[in-house]
């Protein structure tokens, strides 16, 4: 529509005009490419096959079964008044049933080694919404978290964009498996400390995303041990709690304190969603776990920007806290995503490419290291972009996870069918074999 | 133990302001009709009641609106995988068409303008971030609702700066009262950035009328500021004048030179009752307001769940038209319950046309023209009579002695109860239930023209006073 404008316009906020809020990265040219050109198995076998999205598509049968079989969790209750109570419930609390019923879910899925108190959620339209509001709350604009690398693109937009607030990587790498050190903790404390940025905490994702493995327990009491001494906030993002191959493998960080008897638990929040182990992320199910009183009633007040739909809670209520369901639905969905794990890595194996071991969530991080021209974040990109355009593969390259070893790609299983995927390794088979024949054969420029 | 912000320990989220003891009062007694007769009623909560009955009819007939129902199960994987920020097509689609029907069809709205938010507490919200800088203020006439303090200035770190409303002209928006409060802007040094309106208006039940709106308009356009309108009870309108959009003025190119400052906020918590749902609305006429609102809107999307349902309710026109026929019809007849009822004990109101509260005039019960003399007032019909009101000063108004009353979050047979124990209150307190000579000498215009107004409603029967049937309001056209 035209607009007549007759004086200049009026400016927006620093905030509104700054690009913290990530899109304008080139790690999104991937995404336009599959908007373009989709794969579709009938319409369009040859389109980009979308491996940068994580999400988790193998257990949808089970929720659509329990659906048909519990369709008075959707009536709303009591019929002559549950809708009307349900609509019109915006208690910033929650539906205590809503609470009760990840209170419970979440200690299945730690196979009962911790207890969660009801009381202690706060509500959120999704993990986004947790990790913003977690950060207003620890840390001023200019302050500091410190996050290990490789970690989740969408925090720099969740933790700094309208909060102001820096995020300091701890640098992980390859020689050890990108394991977190106390050294790295350390020298990514000390080099916040030089620029005088305020460190207000440490946010860890586990099990991690990109890694797609599962923290030691070794590793999460040292990470408690260096909060501890800084007398800094932790936040432990446990959103693939529910997505590990096994269920002895995970250790919670509620686990640990736990055995601590809670001593220094003022200073750990766990983040949680149903958006990866539940495959519901149109729902926008996000919780907030703090064992801290003044941030369990502060971030209460601040989830006013951001309710879960309460129609939303009381369908979760219900299934929930369905304790058949949810141990028959954790423990299918980790098999499935176990076996899908595995046909990738045996897939890759097989085009000689290795990946970091994984145990959890619904992707792999692949090391195409060696097939890098040199080791920059730029052979990195274009590797990527011959993946994306050659190979018709949208997949994330390690530098948008601000990764500081180049070559690694997070490579997404769980959101497509076993045929998708099937495709999807042929064609890396293809390019491998490519690669080889290109290599071999005779190189007259040497001679 | 680790400190926390500066934002977790400041006083922005305005719970600890005093008028919290009338919740706290209603939580620890509530009234109900059976168990506990004697409670506190709540009259301090907009929430819309009335209509349940109609929706819950529309519910049970369309199990597919429900993707959890084995009718609409087929749906369920698509719609809960959705997390796309622009939100489902048919969702945007049919709240611009809601959003027109409610404006009597007189303006347009794009679908693709349209983006969510957590309720219109987080349309709010975004919109403050996205239009201003720490430090820097929006206008905002009084008497306001107080959820405004914590929303558009917790997080973000705006001001919000009152252009004062009076009661000598019926609290309306004057140019005069705007360019005061950006004068005190300039004195000082605090750079304005807009100006917010809410239309139709909480607390006092009115709309806003043309010549007004274009003032308004003119005033954001000269001072080269963005221009808020916060149309969330314009669904609620049950009586002439009709609503008038910011959307109708938006369209008129000799006053509205650049729609680029203008942005509306929207919910389906008050005129439909769905406060649970959270489902706000920012429409912008500013492509790059847009499209940073739809990102940040990230972090307080609807569920698609509720989009659905949404979507499906939204395009059945003839529900719609039924809906909105006798929302209205109910909130007249309520509103003119207690209308009445406050005026048979001399109690007289603004006269309102929407909303669902009363903004009651109670000056002539205070021991002196003072906020502390409200606040004495309060506690005591709180305390006495029973009833959570809310007090003016909560809204920033600036006479004391004003209170809102709502009265569409209960059943008639609450509100009669009110009713009484107000009306053996005014007894008790004023030993009469007539204002004395000399206070008849010293009323104010507004008041000889409501107890004129009073007569003619003892005269008249509920049906012919306040159907929207007989009057051209927008509601009426909107089905022609």
């Amino acid at each position: 529509m035209a607009i007549e404008i007759e004086k200049p316009a009026v400016g927006l906020s620093k905030v509104a005009v700054s690009d913290t809020h990530g899109e304008d990265s080139p790690y999104f040219a991937g995404w336009k490419a599959y908007d373009e050109d989709p794969y579709d198995e009938l319409k369009n076998p040859s389109g980009v096959i979308q491996m940068g999205l994580a999400e988790n598509q193998v257990s949808f049968d089970l929720l659509e079964q329990y659906l048909e079989k519990h369709s008075e969790a959707t009536n709303w209750g009591n019929r002559t008044s549950g809708f009307r109570d349900n609509a019109l419930f915006q208690d910033y609390h929650g539906l205590q049933s809503f609470r009760k019923a990840m209170a419970c879910f979440m200690e299945q899925i730690r196979g009962g080694r911790a207890k969660f108190n009801a009381d202690r959620f706060v509500i959120t339209a999704g993990a986004t919404a947790a990790n913003e509001l977690l950060t207003f709350i620890l840390a001023d604009p200019g302050d500091a978290l410190l996050i290990p690398t490789p970690y989740y693109p969408g925090f720099d937009r969740d933790l700094s964009w309208r909060t102001g607030v820096k995020i300091v990587p701890v640098h992980c790498d390859s020689s050890n498996n990108f394991e977190i050190t106390p050294q790295a903790l350390d020298a990514a404390y000390n080099e916040a400390e030089s620029h005088n940025i305020k460190v207000k905490g440490v946010l860890i994702t586990n099990p991690s995303n990109p890694l797609g493995a599962t923290i030691k327990r070794s590793t999460l009491e040292e990470i408690l041990e260096f909060v501890t001494r800084k007398n800094i906030h932790l936040v432990s993002d446990e959103i693939y709690s529910g997505s590990t191959f096994s269920g002895e493998e995970f250790v919670s960080v509620a686990e640990v304190l736990e055995s601590w008897d809670y001593k220094e638990s003022d200073r750990v929040h766990i983040v949680y969603s149903l958006s990866k182990d539940l495959g519901l992320p149109g729902f926008r199910v996000g919780t907030i776990y703090s064992y801290n009183d003044k941030v369990v009633t502060t971030a209460r007040r601040m989830s006013s920007f951001t309710l879960i739909s309460s129609q939303t809670q009381q369908l979760l209520a219900s299934m929930l806290s369905d304790k058949t369901f949810t141990e028959n639905y954790i423990k299918t969905n980790r098999e499935r995503l176990k076996k899908r794990y595995q046909m990738i890595i045996d897939g890759l194996r097989n085009s000689g490419i290795e990946c970091l071991k994984g145990n959890a969530g619904l992707f792999c991080w692949m090391n195409l290291s060696p097939l890098l021209e040199e080791p920059t974040k730029e052979s990195e990109l274009t590797l990527w972009k011959s993946m994306l355009h050659e190979v018709k593969l949208n997949i994330s390259p390690g530098s948008s996870c601000h990764c500081s070893d180049p070559g690694w790609f997070r490579v997404c299983f769980a959101n497509m069918s076993e045929q998708t995927l099937k495709v999807a390794l042929t064609r890396i088979h293809d390019f491998m074999d490519g690669r080889k024949a290109m290599k071999t054969s005779p190189d007259f420029s040497s001679y | 133990m680790a400190f926390l912000s500066k934002i977790a320990t400041n006083n922005g989220h305005g719970e600890n302001s005093s008028y919290f003891d009338g919740w706290k009062a209603y939580d620890s007694d509530p009234f109900h009709p059976t168990k506990n007769i004697h409670g506190v009623i709540q009259m301090g909560l907009a929430e819309n009641q009335l209509c349940f009955g109609v929706i819950q009819e529309w519910v049970e007939n369309n199990p597919k609106a429900s993707i959890c129902t084995p009718q609409g199960s087929n749906g369920f994987k698509d719609i809960s995988n959705y997390q796309d920020y622009h939100g489902l097509p048919e969702f945007r689609n049919s709240v611009a068409r809601f959003m027109e029907k409610v404006r009597g069809n007189k303006v347009k709205f794009n679908p693709d303008r349209i983006v969510m938010s957590g309720g219109a507490t987080g349309a709010h919200e975004t919109l403050a971030f996205c239009l201003a800088d720490p430090g820097e203020a929006f206008l905002v006439p009084t008497p306001y609702y107080p959820g405004y303090d914590r929303d558009l200035r917790w997080r973000t770190g705006i001001q919000l700066l009152p252009v004062v409303c009076e009661s000598s002209n019926e609290f309306m928006l004057t140019r005069e009262a705007l360019e005061d409060a950006y004068e005190e802007a300039q004195k000082a040094n605090i750079k304005v950035k807009g100006l917010i309106l809410n239309n139709p208006s909480n607390p006092l039940g009115t709309v806003m009328d043309r010549d007004t709106l274009r003032d308004a308009m003119s005033f954001i356009t000269e001072k080269n500021i963005h221009l808020i309108c916060d149309e969330i009870y314009s669904g609620t309108v049950f009586n002439e004048p009709g609503f008038i959009s910011i959307a109708e003025i938006a369209e008129e190119g000799a006053v509205c030179k650049n729609r680029d400052l203008i942005h509306i906020v929207y919910s389906l918590s008050k005129d439909l009752g769905f406060p649970g749902f959270r489902v706000g609305i920012i429409y912008s006429y500013n492509d790059a307001v847009v499209n940073c609102a739809r990102k940040m809107s990230s972090f307080g999307l609807v569920s698609t769940q509720t989009q659905h349902l949404i979507a499906s309710m939204l395009s059945d026109d003839v529900f719609v038209e039924k809906f909105l026929d006798e929302s209205a019809k109910r909130l007249a007849e309520r509103h003119s319950l207690f209308f009445r009822g406050l005026a048979k004990v001399g109690i007289e109101s603004l006269k309102g046309n929407a909303g669902l509260y009363c903004w009651i005039d109670l000056r002539r019960l205070l021991k002196e023209p003072t906020f502390e003399a409200e606040m004495e007032l309060w506690h005591l019909i709180i305390g006495e009579v029973k009833l959570n009101v809310s007090p003016g000063a909560s809204f920033h108004c600036s006479e004391p002695g004003w209170f809102r009353a709502c009265f569409a979050n209960m059943d008639d047979e609450t509100l009669r109860i009110a009713l009484r124990r107000i009306h053996k209150f005014v007894i008790q307190k004023t030993g009469s239930d007539q204002p004395t000579r000399r206070e008849q000498y010293k009323r104010s215009k507004l008041e000889i023209s409501l107890s004129f107004r009073r007569l003619d409603e003892f005269t008249m029967t509920p049906r012919t006073l306040a159907s929207p049937h007989s009057m051209t309001s927008p509601l009426v056209r909107a089905r022609t």
